[in-house]
């Protein structure tokens, strides 16, 4: 046995409500008389008690340090969650962002008095498009699904101004990520579902039968959620542009095509791209992230306000007209922004397409190394993921009890059930970031649960038995909800 | 390429047991018209010394950074204890993802369970969720929410007090879903919505939605206000842009809001050009199943150990589809955390110390200037941190010279609201001492002339 494993210190934590006593005090403020300040309010738009904890500074420091030991991260080991795209975040990226000259520019400075961060906003959109094969990008949207909102806005907006309120559904195929028919759908959109073929992917006579003058658009994940490429997408998108439609993509996979094809080159015309998977920057335990989008020629009009342009050698922030108004407040997440910058930076030209290639190969060696273990419903080649299921499994071994087995093995589990046109979906995504060792303990670990569901089943199903809490029970926690801690 | 650990040698073992001669054979399925034939126009590749040498130079640019600053407008400059930066940097939460297994993900879980109920009792509201982009969107967000709840009616009224960025957003997200969109039109002598304004609120109203204190810093006096928006049967629905103020002013829940929104990005995160920062999002128990966003909420696990997880996921869009509340899934979650660090650093003292040095700035501000300066205070009210001049001259001419001066005065009203030509938003925190607000009088007083 090669791989990691669990082995670990781990000190039960109360919450932070729990450890507060009376009078405790962990801050420090410069000494001033506040006594009758708060009359400066009148009695009745003043407030009455605070609940918040009263613990000291190493109260603080040992429950968050504590808390921080129950989670697995990605600097702990391998994390090959399938569609997030869990590459090594650099550190030298965080190290600089974190350069108070970033930090503490305010959002309403003066142009001229922000012209490096203006600078970069500026670099950023113009690599982007050009990375993705665009005319013009967007930063505003702050995370994957944002920037869907934002794309799919765009698309509405379009049709808006070409008087063609007839359009308003949206092709989607059934491997989509859930957040795609839940975008149109806060645009207003219906969602026509497209069954994948039995290859998995776009069949060209479905796609055909559904493009009516009522269609806006498709939304595509390419290569999609099977890791699948659409190996007919100059086909795809003509057909749809013929039909007078516009073509979304979900960059959730641009990792697979990343310095090696451009989906603006395909005839996509809208794509959101997620820093937080292709370029990088962190996960941070659920966010933040940030969404670019960037749209082909015709659409540049409708991107969202503002955006930053340069003239004469100075950066400063536009509006247009017929954008599809404001997203969000201020620009983006630009301390989000600024990571991917220095990521991009570091590869550069020369090296960029290196990351898809390594991806595209060690995913594959995971797909060669496990498949006569684990059941591909699919048989088609495969980029930079690889979805197996639980269909084989003997003793009653599901999807989910691998997913806790090899936690007890040392390894975050892949995406779980997902997509849904497979059931009990494994769905597999190292990245480019693992080294061939990782790869090969990961796969001895994975045939060994293979094994042990022959042979030693409870191990499986009893799984985690190293974590500090075992499975909890979610029906309970939906059916009488306790979302905050009160006391007793 | 130092991010790529895989050598030659072991690239030729891989492709062997895939059974293909290179790693182009892998991108066959791609068309080969579609392949990239030459270099992406990109720069060309940086060591870590060089890229350290141009974020610094950049950075230098950026001089805006060390101005002495009185902007507002929804980012605001706080003291930040050290130890939060130092907590979020433990790369067990920053780099992990949405806590989808919570046998190994307790760390975000219990941290943003605890995030929520900080948020609840800071707002005094029953439930929060985990996060929002910021907010803008929550606002937005909050809109929609009360469109699902409120079925039968088709008038949404937002008080032109608002943040026009937050009024912009919420126009794109809910113009082609509710019907009307009125505003509420502020009375120009209080700077608050007119009180002739609320005749507005009917029986048609879904909601009424007002910045609390209101983008001018105004404190609008909410308690009237939410007895005839519940007389009428709508919602009210309060946003805290400026969230240190609930150390001290009245809440959301005191005053029966039905949402109450924000942005917590003063709750110790910097200002970062504006983002990331953390939107907020609470709610009345009766509506939290129709409520956006990720939820924690506690349970126990098999041998009855307290544990937390994501739950009420039945309103998401990973199970709903279109069907969703949102199609919002995790957001701001470190950013979260570092709020929730920041509150629990400050805690119950603290953060009521914060709100009331921010208080008494403004107010020592606000007098100083009346008195001592050719500027006049716009409107007659109350303020927390935040509030508004009339420059004798044009709003962005003083800005302009104060600017030379070395000092970011505040922003100029005429951007959103071209009749107020001569107004300035100004915004003080516990970060000035009162010899820089004594500075700002001082600069104020060459440029605009004393009082007369």
């Amino acid at each position: 046995m090669s791989y990691p494993g669990m082995r670990d210190l781990k000190l039960r934590e109360a919450l932070i409500f729990e450890r507060s006593r009376e009078g405790r005090r962990g801050y420090s403020l410069p000494a001033e008389d506040l006594s009758g300040a708060e009359s400066i309010l009148p009695a009745e738009l003043r407030r009455d008690e605070l609940d918040l904890p009263e613990v000291s500074e190493v109260d603080v420091v040992r429950h968050y340090t504590r808390l921080s030991t129950y989670n697995f991260s990605l600097d702990l080991g391998f994390y090959p969650l399938g569609s997030c795209t869990m590459k090594y975040n650099p550190k030298v990226n965080e190290k600089l962002v974190r350069n108070p000259y970033f930090t503490e520019l305010h959002p309403e400075t003066p142009a001229k008095f922000a012209q490096g961060t203006l600078k970069i906003m500026y670099e950023m959109q113009r690599m982007l498009a050009e990375i993705g094969g665009f005319a013009a990008c967007t930063l505003n949207p702050s995370a994957g699904a944002h920037g869907e909102y934002t794309g799919i806005g765009i698309i509405r907006s379009y049709f808006a101004k070409m008087g063609d309120t007839k359009r308003k559904k949206i092709i989607i195929p059934d491997s989509a990520h859930g957040t795609n028919p839940a975008s149109c759908a806060l645009n207003g959109f219906e969602v026509v579902v497209l069954e994948s073929d039995e290859h998995g992917k776009v069949d060209l006579a479905t796609l055909k039968s559904l493009l009516t003058d009522e269609v806006a658009g498709i939304m595509l994940t390419n290569p999609n959620t099977l890791g699948v490429f659409e190996s007919d997408i100059l086909e795809i998108t003509k057909m749809v542009h013929e039909a007078g439609g516009l073509v979304y993509g979900d960059g959730a996979n641009m990792n697979a095509l990343l310095g090696v094809a451009r989906p603006g080159d395909m005839g996509i015309d809208v794509l959101h791209y997620n820093l937080h998977k292709t370029f990088s920057t962190p996960h941070g335990g659920g966010g933040p992230g940030a969404g670019p989008v960037g749209v082909c020629q015709k659409l540049v009009e409708f991107l969202p306000n503002p955006f930053v342009v340069c003239e004469n050698g100075v950066y400063s922030f536009k509006n247009s007209g017929n954008a599809m108004g404001r997203v969000r407040s201020f620009y983006g997440n630009m301390g989000v922004t600024l990571k991917a910058f220095i990521y991009i930076l570091e590869y550069g030209r020369e090296h960029l397409g290196e990351t898809a290639k390594n991806a595209v190969l060690n995913a594959n060696y995971i797909k060669a190394c496990l498949k006569s273990y684990y059941h591909l419903k699919y048989k088609s080649d495969t980029l930079h993921e690889v979805v197996f299921d639980d269909s084989e499994m003997p003793n009653h071994v599901t999807t989910m009890d691998i997913a806790k087995a090899l936690i007890d093995r040392g390894y975050h589990p892949p995406t779980v059930y997902f997509p849904l046109i497979v059931h009990g979906a494994l769905m597999i995504e190292p990245t480019e970031s693992e080294s061939k060792e990782t790869l090969d303990e990961f796969i001895e670990a994975m045939i060994d649960i293979a094994e042990k569901a022959k042979s030693d089943p409870e191990n499986i199903l009893n799984a985690p038995l190293s974590t500090a809490i075992s499975r909890p029970d979610e029906t309970l926690a939906a059916r009488k909800p306790v979302l905050k801690w009160v006391k007793k | 390429m130092r991010y790529l650990p895989i050598t030659d040698s072991e690239r030729k073992e891989m492709l062997e047991k895939i059974g293909v001669n290179s790693v182009e054979d892998l991108f066959s399925p791609l068309p080969k018209s579609v392949l990239l034939k030459k270099e992406l126009n990109i720069p060309s590749s940086m060591s870590e010394p060089e890229l350290e040498k141009m974020m610094d130079k950049l950075g230098k640019e950026n001089c805006g950074a060390e101005m002495l600053s009185f902007l507002g407008g929804g980012c605001y400059r706080h003291f930040c204890p050290a130890l939060v930066d130092q907590m979020i940097s433990r790369s067990e939460f920053y780099t992990s993802y949405t806590p989808y297994q919570p046998e190994v993900s307790q760390g975000t879980l219990q941290a943003i369970f605890e995030f929520q109920t900080m948020i609840a009792n800071l707002f005094q509201m029953d439930v929060a969720n985990a996060s929002m982009y910021d907010g803008a969107t929550a606002s937005a967000e909050a809109v929609l929410m009360a469109h699902k709840i409120q079925t039968k009616r088709h008038k949404v009224l937002i008080a032109s007090t608002v943040n026009p960025q937050y009024l912009e957003t919420i126009r794109t997200y809910t113009s082609f879903v509710v019907d009307k969109i009125e505003l509420l039109e502020m009375d120009p002598a209080t700077g608050c919505v007119a009180e002739s304004e609320l005749a507005k609120i009917d029986s048609d109203t879904i909601c009424v939605l007002f910045q609390y204190p209101n983008y001018f810093g105004m404190i609008e006096n909410l308690k009237k206000i939410s007895a005839l928006t519940h007389e009428a049967g709508a919602l009210l629905i309060p946003v805290v842009t400026e969230a240190t103020a609930l150390g001290v002013i009245a809440t959301p829940g005191s005053i029966d809001a039905d949402i109450a929104v924000g942005d917590g990005q003063a709750l110790g995160i910097p200002m970062n050009f504006g983002g990331p920062g953390v939107g907020l999002f609470t709610c009345k128990e009766k509506h939290m199943r129709k409520m956006p966003g990720r939820l924690i909420g506690e349970t126990v696990d098999k041998n009855g150990n307290r544990c937390f997880v994501l739950t009420l996921s039945a309103r998401e869009q990973h199970i709903k589809r279109e069907k969703a509340t949102s199609n919002i899934c995790s957001n701001q979650g470190l950013m979260a955390t570092a709020a929730s660090i920041y509150l629990a650093t400050m805690g119950k003292q603290g953060l009521r110390d914060v709100a009331l040095m921010n208080l008494k700035r403004a107010d020592y501000l606000k007098k100083k200037i009346a008195a001592e300066t050719a500027c006049k205070i716009a409107f007659n009210g109350c303020n927390y941190n935040e509030f508004t001049i009339l420059a004798p001259t044009d709003a962005c001419e003083l800005l302009k010279a104060l600017g030379e001066k070395g000092i970011l005065g505040g922003i100029a009203a005429k951007k959103y609201f071209p009749e107020l030509d001569n107004a300035v938003i100004v915004n003080t925190t516990e970060v000035h001492t009162y010899e820089e607000l004594d500075r700002f009088v001082d600069a104020l007083k060459e440029i605009a002339g004393g009082a007369k």
